[in-house]
């Protein structure tokens, strides 16, 4: 909201330059957004008056005028504005002058004619976004005063944000009403008396909503002039606080509602018909709006109706078949109090925001409504002419807003503040906000002022004794913190040390977003379900993801894009599954694609091959070394959509699922251009990863034996079927199991392979045997033999 | 026995000029060996004594031990001389890389979110954490935030087509902590949080810090502490604190957090729009109609809550200057925080 400095200072007596006000307000909450001045720097700018025009030898649309800025000889000017004429007051920028733009003003011979600078339009000076003509000076404008002054186009303009339980600070009065709070003085506006009636007709309004409208003001204008212009002054204001002038009807209107806070509505009496009605509007009712647009009401929005239908939404914006126009002549003003409870949410869900629903639904004062109109008849009358009749108030006394008295307790104020302050202090703060204070047991009653429509329970008052005194007043404390230990379960992998171990092997932290594309996700997981948002920001990031695959395989594309050779991505997120209900699962994936290793010199050819499943496996198994339990882990081939049906792996945990790994499938690596295959993994994050706290077992200090085996099985025996077996048949004298090489081709069977096997032994309590150990390998390649149709390669 | 000395001359002479450990061998082998010239000598002692007295045995023996130590010597000089060149041949460049993977890290969001875990967790707050898919209720009506509420307007809220929605801030927690804990209790609750907003300060999804600490006698007072102990600890500086009145719907009294920046020192810089402050928080004492909403009497208990952008406090701590950059996972952005601890 723009607060023009001067406008603040007619209704309060301000102690303080403007910076100083700011941030003064800004430390009572009400915040000072920004510090403008009323006009963008200019100079070289005076009044002066045209004295006599001649058209221009060589041009039709100019004019060469005289003008005169009070002292010296009359200037020739060149003025190609139509509204130039002798005897008008304008602004000539002289030659030197400096204007809006980067624009400085020169002596020039337009078409052949001298010009000794520019009169000046309101564009030209950036006062308006755009101008008809020369700016139009009244005529006691003082020749020669420079047009910044004469003005006064240095005044400092407030932009203030006012919150939303703060409709009573949403004008002049209510800033000032802070002001006078802050400064001990008093709010001191100009005068507003009743106008003596000229006439003696009104209108009847009839009050069917009355919960939603329990008072409404009216007031008949007749003989009123709406072709005039309201004066320099008033429509300097209103640029000044962002409105733009219309007619005389419509600014006064607007004043009053800035000045006041009371939003007004004007009608052109001649096209209402019959009575006026304030009343719900029937389910889906068409009501045409001063905008043009027709919009459909529904059966909680409340509308001004006559004989003929509605002529506005009431407290959001009036409708077009009664509204004033230039012709108009007979005025009917509505001022009335529309309950926030009655037009709350209406005006957002028609998409239609006004300075008066704002108001509105934050509150507006319930006992100014005539107020608001003898303010608007003082200031239009002098402008437009007309007589007003009599200011008619229909009201539903029970259902006006009332405010009960509130009770404030000493010690609970301590007790939330933290500070003791004097009751005097107290008291004093109370009633400069104009609330009404009597000292009780302990504490006070306070009766707030009607604009208060934030003032309901004890909180609310302590934060306004909080907020007045200043948060500064308040100390900082240190709590005292009861001594006392949490519990601690090893068992929960600890979030750094499980990304640290991540990014220790390589992998950079990515943070995608939740939401991603319904079209990629679909394609990497056919059929799955996913949650959709109703209103996106984009369609390409209008589900919730089932997997972080989605987003990372993104991230690597866009890095792709970007020339990385090679990437390494992990993120710790939710991902979000439906089916019974949502589950926001704790999420662990990653993403490696390219080379195995940085490029680098002094390693073998195959460590600079593309990174495969085996790379990011053993990835997995260091993160599964770490839970404690590496044995409870299984990689089985599974089967994913999105995965290459040879190279995907089902990763269980005692038997549970907990994640998936695998490559990306080819004809995805294809469609979304990769240079390489992806490998990914994802892993439920606390299923996955919960720690089983280690415990010692006893270290044999015999020596080890160690019997190496070459062993060819069917291509379909896997790798841990072959260990299983070995491992059930060495006894638990094996200590350790290694897989030293597979090798298929020449010497082998047609889908054979030989795998290379190193078996160490080792016993707790004494040092093996050579007959020992043949026995135990002699088991082992029995068993293959017979479960594995397994042969020993020598 | 003139003999003899040409002999051990010639002997000592060839030691002396082998080169390497076999040439030495060889020598040894040719003088010493089972037959070698000196060992022969020797073989025919009785000869010797004949031919040349009684001492000459004697004189052979000595020779042969002479002979015996230049070559332990001859052999030490060797080995010295072989490691030299070895020594030579084996120099490497130390500038060049070592061999294998190089680390990642982790991202600076995340870096700043388990530093404030760290910090709160040492003045006895909890880490709680809860659902990013909200209802109305925790949202917003528990937090004293009625439908068509102004607020709302504040809170530009994605939305599932059943009325769920995407959390708009991580006050929920408060709601669901009290719910299930009870008072007292003092926790921080960060997390992902959601507006339909998008431009160079707003990313749809950002991060954000709830806090929340409710007791018998709770007061503002002790909110500024923990706030400007935070700051200062957070950001390992002096740093002034200001609050300032605001308003929201779930906490009364209600201020904005402003800390004097931390680029210019208060001084006044482009990034605090040369106020001197930069805003970094809301924060207020817990509305008693929130407390009520989550089974807490507010005639026992008071509370203070805050809530603050983990993202900002990232972009200040590390200098980043568009919100955006923590979103597009650009590699070369994300390698610049590999460096420990958080």
């Amino acid at each position: 909201m723009k607060v023009p400095y001067s406008w603040l200072a007619e209704w309060v007596k301000v102690p303080w330059p403007a910076p100083e006000l700011g941030s003064r307000l800004t430390m009572a909450g009400i915040e000072l957004e920004a510090l403008g001045a009323a006009a963008p720097p200019f100079t070289g700018v005076v009044v002066a008056q045209i004295v006599s025009t001649e058209p221009h030898p060589q041009a039709d649309k100019l004019q060469v005028c005289r003008v005169s800025t009070g002292s010296g000889a009359p200037l020739q000017i060149v003025c190609g504005a139509g509204n130039a004429r002798a005897g008008l007051r304008s602004a000539l920028a002289l030659v030197g002058a400096q204007l809006p733009g980067d624009l400085t003003i020169k002596a020039a011979k337009l078409r052949g004619v001298e010009s000794q600078g520019m009169l000046a339009s309101a564009k030209e000076l950036g006062l308006a976004d755009a101008s008809a003509g020369i700016l139009e000076l009244p005529q006691d404008a003082p020749l020669g005063r420079a047009l910044r002054e004469y003005l006064a186009l240095d005044e400092p303009v407030l932009d203030l944000n006012v919150t939303p339980n703060r409709g009573d600070a949403m004008s002049v009065i209510g800033i000032a009403r802070e002001v006078a709070a802050l400064a001990g003085t008093k709010v001191s506006g100009p005068a507003i008396g009743s106008v003596p009636a000229g006439h003696a007709d009104r209108l009847a309004v009839h009050l069917e909503a009355p919960a939603a409208c329990p008072r409404f003001a009216g007031c008949i204008l007749r003989g009123v002039n709406n072709r005039a212009e309201a004066p320099l002054w008033m429509r300097e204001r209103l640029r000044r606080a962002g409105v733009r002038a219309i007619s005389p009807v419509v600014d006064v209107t607007n004043y009053v509602m800035l000045e006041l806070g009371q939003p007004m509505h004007a009608y052109d009496l001649k096209k209402l018909r019959g009575d006026i009605r304030v009343r719900l509007a029937r389910s889906a009712e068409p009501v045409t709006l001063l905008d043009g647009n027709t919009v459909s009401a529904a059966a909680d929005v409340l509308l001004i109706t006559d004989g003929d239908g509605a002529v506005g939404l009431a407290g959001i914006m009036g409708g077009l078949r009664t509204a004033v126009s230039e012709e108009t002549t007979e005025v009917f003003l509505e001022s009335a109090y529309f309950a926030p409870d009655g037009i709350l949410g209406r005006a957002r869900r028609l998409g239609l925001q006004t300075d008066a629903s704002q108001r509105f639904e934050r509150g507006v004062d319930p006992t100014q409504q005539s107020r608001a109109i003898e303010r608007a008849l003082a200031l239009l009358t002098p402008v437009a002419g007309g007589t007003a009749g009599p200011v008619e108030v229909t009201q539903s006394a029970p259902h006006l807003p009332r405010r009960p008295a509130v009770p404030l307790r000493a010690k609970q104020l301590t007790r939330l503040l933290g500070v003791e302050l004097p009751a005097e202090r107290i008291e004093a703060t109370l009633a400069g906000l104009q609330m009404q204070v009597t000292r009780s047991a302990g504490g006070w009653q306070v009766t707030p002022p009607a604009h208060r429509f934030d003032i309901e329970i004890e909180a609310d008052l302590i934060e306004e004794v909080a907020r007045v005194v200043g948060f500064e007043a308040i100390p900082e404390s240190a709590a005292r913190v009861p001594q006392g230990f949490r519990s601690l379960p090893e068992e929960h992998p600890p979030e750094a040390a499980v990304l640290g171990m991540l990014a220790a092997r390589g992998y950079e932290e990515a943070i995608t977003l939740a939401f991603v594309d319904p079209q990629l996700q679909e394609r990497l997981f056919p059929g799955r379900v996913a949650l959709a948002l109703s209103n996106p920001i984009a369609s390409d990031l209008s589900v919730m993801r089932v997997s972080l695959w989605p987003g990372l395989l993104r991230a690597a594309l866009e890095n792709q894009r970007r020339q990385a050779d090679r990437t390494r991505l992990f993120e710790h997120g939710t991902r979000f599954e439906v089916g019974g209900g949502t589950r926001e699962i704790d999420t662990l994936a990653g993403l490696a694609c390219g080379a195995r290793l940085p490029e680098q010199w002094g390693v073998p050819k195959e460590m600079r091959a593309a990174a495969d499943f085996y790379d990011v496996k053993g990835d997995l198994a260091a993160l599964f070394a770490a839970t404690g339990a590496p044995q409870s882990f299984r990689f089985e081939p599974g089967s994913q959509p999105a995965l290459h049906p040879g190279r995907t792996a089902r990763v269980l945990r005692c038997g549970q699922e907990v994640g998936w790994l695998g490559e990306l499938h080819p004809t995805l690596v294809q469609a979304l251009d990769f240079t390489d295959p992806p490998i990914l993994f994802e892993l439920d994050f606390d299923a996955a990863l919960a720690v089983k706290s280690s415990t010692y077992e006893e270290i044999s200090r015999f020596p080890q034996v160690r019997r190496d085996l070459a062993i060819v099985v069917d291509e379909s025996v896997t790798l841990s079927t072959l260990a299983e077996r070995v491992t059930l048949a060495a006894s638990s004298l094996l200590r350790d199991l290694r897989i030293f090489d597979v090798y298929r081709g020449p010497g082998l069977e047609k889908g054979r392979k030989s795998v290379a096997l190193g078996l160490i032994f080792q016993a707790i309590s004494r040092t093996l045997t050579d007959d020992d150990v043949e026995r135990l390998v002699g088991s082992v390649i029995a068993d293959l033999r017979e479960n594995l149709n397994a042969r020993i390669r020598e | 026995m003139a003999d003899l000395a040409v002999i051990t001359r010639q002997a000592l002479d060839e030691v002396a000029a082998c080169g390497d450990l076999a040439a030495l061998e060889d020598a040894r082998v040719r003088w010493l060996g089972k037959k070698g010239r000196i060992t022969e000598l020797l073989k025919s002692a009785g000869k010797l004594v004949a031919s040349a007295g009684p001492e000459a045995v004697a004189r052979v023996q000595k020779a042969r031990a002479d002979l015996e130590v230049a070559i332990v010597a001859r052999r030490a000089e060797i080995s010295r001389a072989d490691i030299e060149r070895k020594l030579v041949a084996e120099r490497m460049d130390v500038t060049l890389p070592g061999r294998g993977e190089e680390p990642g890290g982790l991202h600076p969001v995340t870096k700043t979110r388990l530093r404030i875990e760290t910090l709160f967790r040492q003045a006895g707050f909890d880490v709680a954490s809860g659902p990013e898919i909200e209802d109305d209720f925790h949202n917003f009506g528990a937090l004293n935030i009625p439908p068509d509420h102004p607020a709302r307007a504040m809170h530009d809220t994605f939305y599932f087509p059943d009325g769920r929605l995407l959390r708009t801030h991580t006050s929920p927690v408060q709601i669901r902590a009290l719910l299930e804990h009870g008072a007292p209790l003092a926790l921080i609750a960060p997390g992902r949080v959601y507006r339909c907003d998008s431009d160079m300060t707003h990313s749809p999804m950002f991060h954000q810090l709830e806090g929340l600490a409710v007791g018998e006698n709770v007061s503002f007072a002790n909110m500024k502490a923990v706030l400007h102990g935070f700051l200062q600890a957070f950001f390992e500086r002096d740093l002034a604190m200001r609050l300032r009145p605001s308003y929201f719907p779930f906490t009364e009294p209600s201020a904005e957090v402003d800390m004097s920046c931390v680029f210019c020192d208060g001084k006044g810089c482009r990034t605090c729009k040369h106020s001197g402050w930069l805003e970094i928080s809301g924060c207020g004492m817990v509305h008693p109609n929130v407390l009520h909403a989550s089974g807490v009497d507010p005639e026992r208990y008071t509370g203070y809550a805050f809530g603050a952008g983990i993202d900002r406090l990232a972009m200040l701590r590390y200098g980043v200057n568009d919100l955006r950059l923590f979103f597009e996972n650009d590699l070369r952005f994300l390698r610049q925080f590999r460096a420990f601890g958080a």
